[in-house]
């Protein structure tokens, strides 16, 4: 974690000087999205449906942001077309 | 007591003069002072603050947003919403309606929102009581609001108007809360003098408009803090223990910044009106050369005062001191004014079950570093609208008297006006 | 990632995808409730940000996220406590894009009434930059059908102009899983576990959205996020409508409800394949009205689905599918089916 501000530093009224985008949620993951872009139809479900909007639309294909993705697998249960699939996190 | 200047800027004579109680005293002032949404409950004995500005709103005199809530914690929750969203807000209410407003009165304070709250004191249930005491304002001493006492209507008036200017002070951004006695002040007519519409207006700078600003990261320059569309900020995070603590001395700091702001305010009420409280703090009369001095809250210190002149007039050398400011509490202030003194009674119209009255032990931490201290009694009286009777008050000096030269204190906790 | 931007300026490859809503003063007009999901996904961005700490497959965020797709333009976002709001601001982030309050539990009508009376007062007197500015509720089951019940019934009778979605994942799952008034018969919760006397809930689920029906104030609708389509359209229906709206949405919960964290929109679909949850709207000029897959089911029964397939996808309901407990399952699908006989009676649209 970033270092504690002290009290002199925070914005009075509690409120959050930053945005969870600055949190990565993606290591709460075990398995990660694949998307087969041979496959996919582009109809935007896994886009409309992610809980944590880490599925995105460039205009052209269908990438998964990591940083943000937790691994639910609810796109690859709601692609019509199995374009995505649930696989083991890459070992380093 | 209210204090008189010759030549203040609005003259006596300008001023409009209107027989009316402490309830409609203060509902003229909220509307006087462009309250933009009022959220209240009707409670004995503050319904006529609610009723009073009812009768603004159904006459177009105000562009208030009256909220009719249904409760008193709605009420509160309905100002915080209010005030978060940059309006003026104000709600009034006493005893069972501020205990149901409690777990929100934390909040509005800890948002920093300048909240004025009226509160036409009132003994708390069991058994149930409509009358007069202090238990529901000491129930809310450790909220972080601002509290202030009145004496009498006219100061009723001056205070709710004062407590949107000190509310909102940028050094401060902390809710007030201006207690009045119920009943004795609630609904006593008194004759007062409120100044024209406009001067208020222009003592508070007019609307709600202007507002602190904060930094974030996610902006580069400082943004207002309220809930803004052109720049969002969240209110009312989860904080755990990496945060919660600098949170809380953002609001150990701002109150310590209230005495000067509230000091600087009753001066230049003063200047406008000729009317001030004291300092604005503490209000003492015959404390120069006192052996005994009394301290008090709200209504009563008139009582007292009075006492005090009829003692004086007799030779003897007693004084008094009403506190106005009860949060935060003028610790230093009273030290000061009481250091030589030989006897200190010390009057709470309220007790803390199993301790004392809680402005006793406020006033035991003030003297405590004195190198003399004065001896100390705490009267507990008055309790669920119990009068304080002169005479009664008279014999407490004159116990004090006795204190002063025998120098032993028998019982230092001692209920006036009670059966036994 | 670049700090202001229109929301609904069209994505640009390469443009990040995630930013502020800012909506500078003096701001006019509405924004496009788009319903073709190519189009959403290059011209709409979410009022809540990734980096949010809701559960793996949680479907309060689906919610908020569809429901910001169809706001019309300012809007301030009020929060009861609960999961959503815990998890979307843990100081010192906020997941919101958009103005935001959390007050209390038990108070987000009461908070969004004072809010929405600011908003008047300010633009009465002239200043409130803005044309109008909507104000959006979300709360939880417990803090909707239970202890933020009586400020949300003084404030739908009071008329303030709202939308308040309840997101209903029909326990308190803030504080581990209790039961609520929105809990369903025979669930197990930690509160009403399931023991060898009683086999969970034993009392029915409060009617919510009929008791708000009741109020007969200007809209009220059920949805899920499964059905996103429906779901945008009432949102944008309820914040469109002057009073207020009140919005009942289902929110599976994988933790709470013991399923997979991929099950989410798929429990969603089968609660109202099975006519557990049906779809409709209501309007004080139309009556009920089904909607979406629940009027499909009302036009053609055989669609209806038992009500096993609802249940047998969830721990919290596994002992109803125990050969001794036949007698609950039949009697959770007569319960089902009153439910559901009831609302036909009464939609206006049902063939009858
Ligand atoms: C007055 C009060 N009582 C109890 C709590 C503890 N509490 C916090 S969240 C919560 C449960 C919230 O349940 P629900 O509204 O269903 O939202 P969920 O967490 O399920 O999304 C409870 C009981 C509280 N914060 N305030
Ligand atoms: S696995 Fe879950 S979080 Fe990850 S992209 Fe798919 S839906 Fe989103
Ligand atoms: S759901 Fe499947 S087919 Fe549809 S856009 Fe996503 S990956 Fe492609
Ligand atoms: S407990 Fe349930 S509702 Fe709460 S975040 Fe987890 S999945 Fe969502
Ligand atoms: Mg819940």
């Amino acid at each position: 974690m970033a270092e504690l501000r002290g009290y002199k530093e925070l914005p009075i009224g509690a409120v959050p000087f930053r945005l969870s985008t600055d949190y990565k949620t993606g290591d709460w993951r075990a398995l990660r999205p694949v998307v087969d872009h041979n496959k996919c139809v582009k109809c935007m479900l896994c886009w409309i449906y992610c809980p944590d909007m880490a599925v995105i639309w460039d205009g052209e294909k269908i990438t998964i942001n990591y940083d943000y993705c937790k691994g639910c697998g609810l796109c690859a249960h709601e692609c019509p077309v199995k374009a995505i699939t649930m696989e083991p996190e890459p070992t380093e | 007591m209210t204090e008189v200047v010759k030549t203040p800027k609005i003259p006596p004579e300008k001023q409009i003069l209107m027989t009316i109680n402490g309830d409609e005293a203060v509902a003229y002032a909220a509307k006087q002072s462009l309250v933009d949404v009022v959220a209240a409950y009707p409670i004995t004995p503050q319904t006529i603050i609610v009723e009073k500005f009812s009768e603004f709103v159904a006459n177009g005199e105000v562009h208030t947003e009256f909220v009719p809530v249904e409760s008193e914690h709605s009420a509160m929750s309905a100002c915080v919403g209010a005030a978060a969203a940059g309006a003026r807000a104000f709600t009034a209410t006493a005893a069972n309606g501020l205990a149901l407003m409690w777990e929100i009165l934390y909040i509005a304070a800890s948002l920093r929102l300048p909240i004025v709250l009226a509160v036409a004191n009132r003994a708390l249930s069991a058994p149930i009581n409509i009358h007069n005491d202090h238990g529901d304002a000491y129930g809310m001493r450790d909220s972080g609001w601002i509290q202030i006492f009145v004496e009498n209507v006219q100061e009723a008036y001056d205070t709710t108007i004062q407590a949107f200017k000190i509310a909102e002070d940028e050094r401060v951004l902390l809710p007030v809360a201006v207690n009045l006695d119920g009943f004795f002040l609630s609904h006593t007519l008194e004759n007062i003098r409120m100044l024209p519409d406009e001067e208020v207006h222009k003592f508070l700078g007019g609307y709600r408009k202007t507002y602190p600003k904060v930094k974030v990261d996610y902006f580069d320059e400082e943004v207002p803090l309220i809930l803004n569309p052109a720049r969002p900020l969240s209110f009312g995070p989860l904080d755990l223990y990496d945060y919660y603590y600098e949170h809380k001395m953002h609001q150990i700091e701002a109150m310590k910044r209230v005495p000067e702001v509230v000091r600087e305010v009753n001066e230049k009420w003063y200047e406008l009106t000729g009317r001030k409280y004291g300092d604005g703090i503490l209000v003492p009369y015959g404390v120069e050369d006192a052996d005994v001095v009394v301290t008090v809250l709200g209504s009563t210190g008139g009582t007292v005062r009075h006492i005090v002149k009829k003692l004086r007039s007799r030779g003897y050398k007693v004084g008094t001191i009403r506190i106005r400011l009860f949060r935060p509490f003028p610790h230093k202030e009273l030290a000061e004014l009481l250091k030589g003194v030989k006897v200190v009674g010390v009057m709470d119209r309220g007790i803390s079950f199993g301790s004392y009255g809680p402005s006793f032990l406020d006033i035991s931490t003030a003297l405590y570093d004195l190198k003399e201290r004065p001896l100390l009694v705490n009267y507990v009286y008055g309790l669920g609208g119990r009068d304080a009777q002169p005479e009664m008050i008279e014999k407490m000096f004159m116990e004090l008297l006795e204190i002063a030269k025998t120098g032993e204190v028998k019982e230092k906790l001692r209920f006036l006006g009670v059966r036994e | 990632m670049p700090k202001q931007t229109l929301p609904q300026v069209p994505i640009k490859k390469g443009e990040p995808a995630y930013k502020l809503w800012i909506f500078e003063p003096g701001w006019k007009g509405e924004l496009p409730l788009i319903l073709n999901p190519r189009q959403l996904a290059e011209q709409k961005r979410p009022a809540l940000l990734p980096g949010h700490r809701l559960c793996a497959g949680c479907a309060a965020p689906i919610i908020v996220k569809l429901a910001s797709f169809a706001f019309r333009g300012p809007t301030i976002v009020v929060n009861a406590t609960g999961c959503l709001e815990v998890a979307t601001t843990i100081f010192p982030y906020t997941s919101w894009a958009v103005p935001w309050i959390h007050n209390a539990f038990e108070n987000a009508a009461s908070t969004g009434s004072g809010v929405e009376a600011a908003i008047k007062a300010l633009k009465k007197t002239g200043r409130l930059p803005y044309e109008h500015v909507d104000v959006v509720i979300f709360g939880g089951d417990g803090g909707t059908f239970d202890i933020g019940f009586q400020a949300l019934s003084g404030a739908a009778e009071r008329g303030h102009d709202f939308l308040y979605i309840l997101y209903d994942n029909e326990a308190y799952m803030n504080t581990g899983i209790q039961r609520s008034g929105g809990t369903p018969p025979f669930a197990w919760t930690t509160t009403s576990p399931v023991g060898k006397v009683i086999p969970g809930k034993q009392q029915a689920k409060k009617p919510i959205a009929d008791i708000m029906v009741a109020h007969r104030i200007p809209y009220v609708a059920t949805a899920t996020p499964a059905h996103w389509l429906d779901l945008m359209k009432k949102v944008r229906k309820g914040i469109e409508v002057e009073g207020p709206a009140f919005i009942h949405a289902l929110s599976p919960c994988d933790r709470g409800w013991r399923h997979g964290t991929e099950l989410a929109i798929e429990i969603a679909r089968r609660a109202v394949d099975t006519c557990y949850f049906p779809l409709w709207e209501w309007t004080p000029e139309t009556g009920y009205m089904l909607t979406d897959r629940s009027l499909a089911i009302a036009r053609n029964p055989s669609l209806k689905q038992p009500i096993e397939k609802f249940v047998e996808v969830q721990g919290r309901f596994k002992h109803l599918l125990k050969p001794e407990n036949r007698e609950l399952l039949k009697k959770f699908q007569e319960y089902v089916d009153l439910v559901w006989e009831d609302l036909l009676k009464r939609a206006a649209n049902a063939p009858k």
